[in-house]
């Protein structure tokens, strides 16, 4: 077995245009139907958990940025959102953009103060500036503390879809995760994703030809903290509540997990990642704590056995099997 | 011809045995316990409101005649997420028709309009808010065993009245700890007091040295603790360690359960002044239930919310029985007009607000030498009559009350 930490065994981009497409379309079709058998809120937690995944995986995976403060786009957007649905009263689609600005401008700001540090101290100052905003989510009146903001109305999209109307709202969100996911997608293989993926190589290499890998990092921070936002502006109106529980540290390791789980570095990986962990929680919900130890068993289990994860080992296994 | 006959007799009879579920969605009632299974609050509700509502169930006798109940329970983990996705997920895919309990009242005010959008039905035992009765009336909803109002006008007002004040608040900062702090404040300021100042502190705190220190400092004569359940006894064993008590501060336990007495222990409990709406020493028959209970419940005797979930079930489902439907939104209605009358709270009645209404008990902690036995702890020293105890129907605020 190659080292998988090694850049060539990484496998992210062995998968071809073909088969990525293919993949892509039975993800899409699956999802599409899946509401028929499973039940449909559960699967919108699914969808918002892998966009957010997805846009964490968009700067670790491809960026190699572990940040260990995510969860502050998810949650401050989630706020944003639910207290301009709400107290504002404004649409969906305003309250929704207004949270992921929100998130973007807040990726702005500290993406401008982490992306200094590499490493270990990227992760801790990312902690750091989380845990102050989960303070400040704690305290703000506007926030309402550990009673979050509840009854969020979902309105009407555009002020024609209702989104009262599960099925209705199910495709939106729906339709707002393959949207998000194809601007990942796109930005991975465009131009901007190359030079982010030799900053990640050798970042001494990418500046001695001349980039400015200080804004390009900041750049893909910004988007990363954009899309999270946009998660949990969409949760918020989905679960018509915003709660501490998203701007918590806990939550920042979660998409940690579903990441690594699903596969590092692969496009369809954290999806996949979401899907367990998300149906993990949701299905052994009766055994109360011991959940935790279970998604933790199992991680441990991820890490010693399968370092790829799920969609790494499948693309690799697949890999060989061509070969 | 025959055949048909036969299967029409067939029909007939199958229609008869199941008469009595006609309007009984699924065919089963099926109750939903949420609660704190594994926190703060786990052993004032909990597990044991589960063991109530199954007691309730079977001294009821529905099952004897044709109905089929099935009880759920789960954990809140005292999370409004959390707690609203169960919800959800109870009412859409596992057709639950009625929840109860739910200490926490940030839990319990989202269960509350989600139970309003679905048209269900959800019997609040364990959360205080008064606003579950106030601005958040629901015509689902029915608040049952005691709220932040009470609380104040009892256990609050007491205080004031024998000298204690000036006071200052130990908030939990959520909707419950707000709700009864601004209640208690209320009472004071009416009864001439003055709050000097007040400290939040988060749910589910540990170390309160520096809330305690705060409240030491500001010279009040009465910490009142609008807090409950392991936050309040962490914080009356640590302003034991600060030696508040001795310096001549009194601690005034505004919710305070008689599994909090038994975690703190006579010693340190003694001549806390309580207010309750049930206690198992009462009278033959709380007596006997407590003791049917305790064998359910690993030893712990009720609570006054554990009771509320008996009795608040035990009235659902007389009322389900008389309506021969389990419709949420008339189940409570039916619950309201009906005179409410069981064991454990006697004859009372639920108002058009949601509110039910029975008599309320101001207790003492026993000193250790007065107790007799394990859980002889409260001396009732006055009762509040129904129709003082609980906030007036027009103060409420409720949109319900025309």
């Amino acid at each position: 077995m190659p080292d998988p930490t090694s850049p060539a065994a990484r496998v992210p981009f062995g998968e071809t245009e073909r088969t990525t497409a293919i993949a892509f379309a039975l993800m899409v079709a699956l999802f599409a139907v899946a509401p028929v058998v499973v039940y449909p809120v559960f699967l919108m937690n699914v969808l918002c958990m892998a966009l957010f995944a997805c846009a964490f995986n968009l700067l670790i995976g491809f960026g190699g940025l572990l940040s260990f403060g995510h969860a502050m786009f998810l949650g401050m957007a989630g706020y944003v959102c639910a207290h301009a649905a709400k107290v504002w009263g404004l649409p969906p689609e305003a309250a929704i953009a207004l949270g992921t600005a929100a998130s973007a401008l807040l990726g702005l700001v500290t993406g401008l103060l982490a992306i200094r540090s590499q490493g270990i101290y990227f992760a801790m100052i990312t902690l750091a500036l989380a845990q102050m905003v989960y303070f400040f989510c704690l305290q703000a009146p506007f926030t309402h503390g550990e009673d979050g903001i509840q009854s969020v109305p979902r309105g009407k999209l555009f002020a024609v879809l209702d989104l009262n109307n599960i099925w209705v709202l199910y495709y939106v969100v729906l339709a707002i995760f393959v949207g998000a996911f194809l601007l990942i997608y796109r930005t991975v293989h465009s131009p901007f994703g190359q030079v982010l993926k030799a900053i990640r190589e050798n970042e001494p290499r990418a500046i001695s030809l001349g980039y400015d890998a200080d804004r390009y990092k900041l750049l893909a921070f910004v988007l990363s903290a954009a899309l999270s936002g946009l998660a949990g502006a969409t949760k918020a109106i989905v679960f018509q509540l915003a709660s501490l529980t998203d701007v918590h540290w806990t939550m920042s390791g979660e998409v940690v997990l579903m990441t690594l789980l699903g596969g590092m570095g692969t496009i369809f990986g954290p999806v996949a990642g979401a899907l367990v962990i998300v149906g993990l929680q949701n299905y052994l919900a009766p055994l109360g704590q011991w959940v935790t130890v279970i998604t933790g068993a199992i991680f441990v289990v991820c890490v010693l056995a399968f370092r790829r994860g799920i969609v790494g080992e499948l693309a690799a296994w697949w890999a060989k099997r061509r070969a | 011809m025959k055949a048909i006959r036969f299967s029409l007799t067939a029909l007939t009879l199958v229609v008869a045995a199941s008469a009595a579920q006609a309007q009984i969605s699924d065919g089963v009632i099926k109750i939903g316990v949420l609660s704190d299974m594994s926190s703060l609050y786990t052993d004032l509700a909990g597990a044991g409101s589960v063991a109530a509502a199954r007691m309730a169930v079977e001294d009821s006798g529905i099952e004897k005649r044709g109905y089929k109940v099935e009880i759920v329970s789960a954990d809140h983990q005292n999370k409004p997420d959390v707690g609203s996705a169960i919800t959800r997920q109870w009412y859409d895919v596992d057709k639950v028709d009625v929840i109860v309990d739910t200490p926490n009242s940030g839990v319990a005010l989202a269960v509350n309009q989600i139970t309003r959008d679905k048209g269900k039905a959800f019997l609040v035992s364990g959360a205080a808010s008064s606003d579950l009765t106030g601005k958040a009336c629901s015509p689902n909803t029915i608040h049952w065993t005691y709220d932040t109002w009470m609380l104040a006008n009892g256990t609050g007002s007491s205080i004031v009245k024998t000298g204690g004040d000036t006071w200052f608040f130990l908030t939990a900062d959520y909707a419950f700890g707000l709700a009864l702090e601004r209640d208690t404040e209320a009472v004071v300021l009416k009864n001439g007091g003055k709050v000097l100042g007040k400290v939040r502190h988060p749910l589910n705190t540990q170390d309160f040295s520096s809330f305690l220190l705060q409240a030491q400092a500001s010279k009040a004569k009465i910490i009142g603790l609008a807090n409950a359940g392991g936050d309040t006894t962490n914080s009356i064993k640590q302003a034991a360690e600060f030696g508040i008590v001795k310096g001549g501060q009194n601690l005034a336990g505004l919710l305070v359960f008689l599994t909090d007495i038994h975690a703190l222990g006579l010693p340190t409990a003694q001549g806390l002044i309580v207010t309750n709406t049930f206690y198992w020493d009462s009278n033959d028959q709380t007596r006997a239930f407590a003791k049917r209970f305790a064998e359910r419940d690993k030893g712990i005797y009720p609570t006054m919310i554990h009771a509320g979930v008996y009795s608040a079930l035990t009235h659902y489902l007389k009322a389900v029985e008389a309506l021969k439907s389990d419709d949420g939104t008339k189940v409570i209605a039916k619950m309201k007009e009906t005179p409410t009358d069981d064991p454990l709270f006697g004859k009372g009645s639920i108002r058009v607000d949601g509110r039910k209404i029975h008599p309320a008990y101001l207790v003492e902690v026993k000193k250790p030498s007065e107790s007799k036995g394990p859980w002889d702890y409260y001396k009732v020293r006055a009762t509040i009559p129904a129709d003082q105890a609980f906030r007036p129907l027009k103060d409420g605020e409720c949109p319900l009350v025309k």
